[in-house]
């Protein structure tokens, strides 16, 4: 790919960067950084070609620490993420199962299902 | 043409992650699609070019992620912001590795550029980075690092790397990119050690923009577009959060970076000051909160690292048992991130509605009878507002002097992250309650119990 396309490419990303990033809420801004860092771990492709082209054992050797650093910083980045975000989710559907009785009245009345709910949701 | 469409299926997955964010109900989900993304590429590149070592390749990565998915999973909530900082930091380190090695690919000076972008910006990174770690983790002083004529070997150092790098670009010698690779290093070191306190975590965001940027340019360097794009992306976002952070502390990002070359601006004292506090027992601090009409709970990180979320979500619920209007205020830059206040409520179930943005709640402290302080300290601090050369001076805080009574429920009188006495704690409203915040906060609660 000749080095204008590349850079029009590089243009274009800035400007979607701008826009997704400038909606996110403050309240998700730490799961925000910990994402943007999981996905600059892609330079794992690029360790990988450099280190699935090396012939010399300590080209070959410098490439592999680069894998394994870039693979460290790719799947911890996502698992890390996924778990600060897994407690968001959590939150929203102790909301949505509090809404629900409410327009279900007559159905929802097992006390079973409820009172764990119940309990959960520190108020 | 295979491996290009593939590519761009894992660009569009990275745009989906980041744009999953603008919701909480849509985050995961789209931290999911990026994983997708990721994989997807990782497996793409495997069939795209001629590939030997695939053996060791596939150890190596069996053993990154063998190290880093355990520690990501166990690592509590309150350390998320150094193990950000600790991945941003091998990211940035891999990225000068790949760059150093495709030195001896090209003759194009065009692509030098690029590498030695790349070779300096990812050591910077992997340096500073490893300087913010230790200051979070705490295994070297928080404080900012001066010393004299640190300016002028900063100077030298950046210097010299520029020196270096139009030499690595019209030689192609690997000596010299070593030289640079190391000069990067050490200026990655001397960036991150001015920096004290709560500016920290922006250099974190700084750096992760950073580390976005090398992966770009080695995007160039390989010709690869995909890493061009995601490393963009990450650049810009991280651009754009550093300067919000930055907003909510009411600094500039030059004045984080530099402030301290210019002496005085971010040294605060560390000495404990002996003048008296008004101190009082878990039953007073009861009958203050049990008669009151209108609470608001003010948490930082020592609540956060006493593990107290819950039982201060507890004693919220058993006032509002009693009729009392409760809140939480979160302040922008309250834990260590922003944000990561909301991550370790969310944490402790608190409702989504009762927690309070700094400017939601500011106007309504002079309506509550009580502001209860749980391990905050700093983004209370009214010399954010009166004391010119503080170094939280500018910062906007939430504004407990207006409440009738402030409890402030401390470990000690040693002053908060940014090393600077709070002279609230001497008003006369205020009252202290000394001791671990989840052990005082569960003393409190049963005190309320009883009333």
């Amino acid at each position: 790919m000749d080095g204008i396309a590349l850079l029009t490419i590089t243009v274009l990303a800035v400007f979607v960067g701008f826009e997704v990033v400038s909606k996110v809420s403050s309240t998700l801004h730490t799961p925000l950084m910990s994402g943007a860092n999981a996905i600059h771990g892609i330079i794992l492709v690029g360790a990988i070609i450099v280190a699935g082209q090396a012939s010399d054992p300590w080209v070959l050797a410098v490439a592999l620490l680069a894998v394994v650093l870039a693979t460290a910083n790719l799947v911890g980045g996502f698992v890390v993420t996924d778990r600060m975000l897994e407690m968001f989710r959590g939150r929203k559907r102790d909301l949505s199962a509090d809404k629900e009785p409410v327009s279900k009245t007559p159905e929802v009345k097992s006390p079973e299902v409820k009172s764990p709910e119940v309990k959960e949701d520190f108020r | 043409m295979a491996t290009s469409l593939l590519y761009l299926a894992a660009a569009v997955c990275f745009i989906l992650a980041l744009k999953g964010l603008n919701s909480p109900r849509t985050a995961r989900r789209g931290n999911l699609v990026g994983a997708f993304g990721a994989a997807l590429a990782v497996a793409t590149v495997f069939f795209s070019v001629r590939m030997d070592n695939v053996p060791w390749i596939l150890g190596a990565m069996v053993a990154g992620s063998g190290v880093a998915a355990p520690v990501a999973r166990q690592v509590k909530m309150t350390q998320m912001p150094q193990l950000v900082a600790l991945f941003n930091g091998v990211g940035g380190g891999a990225a000068a590795l790949v760059a150093l090695l495709e030195l001896a690919h090209t003759e194009d000076s065009w692509v030098r550029v690029a590498i030695v972008f790349t070779l300096l910006v990812g050591a910077v990174s992997f340096a500073g980075s490893a300087i913010t770690f230790s200051k979070l983790q705490e295994l070297m002083t928080t404080r900012p690092v001066v010393f004299p004529g640190l300016p002028t070997l900063m100077g030298a150092v950046l210097l010299a790397a520029v020196g270096a790098a139009v030499a690595v670009v019209f030689s192609g010698s690997l000596a010299l990119a070593l030289a640079l690779l190391l000069l990067g290093l050490a200026a990655g070191v001397l960036l991150v050690l001015p920096v004290g306190g709560a500016d920290v975590p922006i250099v974190i965001s700084l750096l992760n923009a950073f580390t976005g940027l090398a992966v770009a340019a080695s995007g160039l360097v390989l010709g690869n577009v995909l890493l061009v794009v995601a490393g963009t992306l990450v650049g810009a976002s991280g651009t754009i959060l550093t300067r919000a952070m930055a907003a909510a502390m009411g600094r500039s990002v030059a004045g984080i970076l530099f402030g301290a070359f210019k002496g005085g601006s971010t040294a605060g004292s560390t000495a404990v000051s002996e003048r008296p506090v008004r101190s009082s027992s878990p039953e007073d601090v009861a009958v203050l909160l049990g008669y009151a009409q209108r609470v608001i709970i003010v948490p930082g990180y020592g609540l956060a690292v006493a593990q107290g979320q819950h039982t201060a979500a507890e004693l919220a619920l058993t006032l509002e048992a009693r009729g009392i209007e409760v809140d939480f205020a979160i302040h922008p830059v309250a834990g260590r991130m922003p944000g990561h206040m909301n991550v370790l409520l969310a944490e402790a179930n608190v409702p989504y509605e009762s927690l309070k943005e700094m400017g939601e709640i500011n106007s309504e402290f002079r309506t509550a009878d009580v502001a209860l302080v749980v391990g905050a300290n700093d983004v209370v601090n009214p010399a954010a507002k009166t004391t010119a050369g503080s170094p939280i001076y500018g910062m906007p805080i939430l504004e407990v002097a207006d409440a009738r009574q402030v409890v402030f429920l401390k470990r000690s009188m040693r002053p908060g992250f940014a090393g600077i006495e709070n002279e609230l704690m001497y008003e006369p409203q205020t009252t202290l309650l000394f001791g671990d915040a989840k052990e005082s906060l569960a003393k409190v609660l049963s005190a309320v119990k009883a009333l």
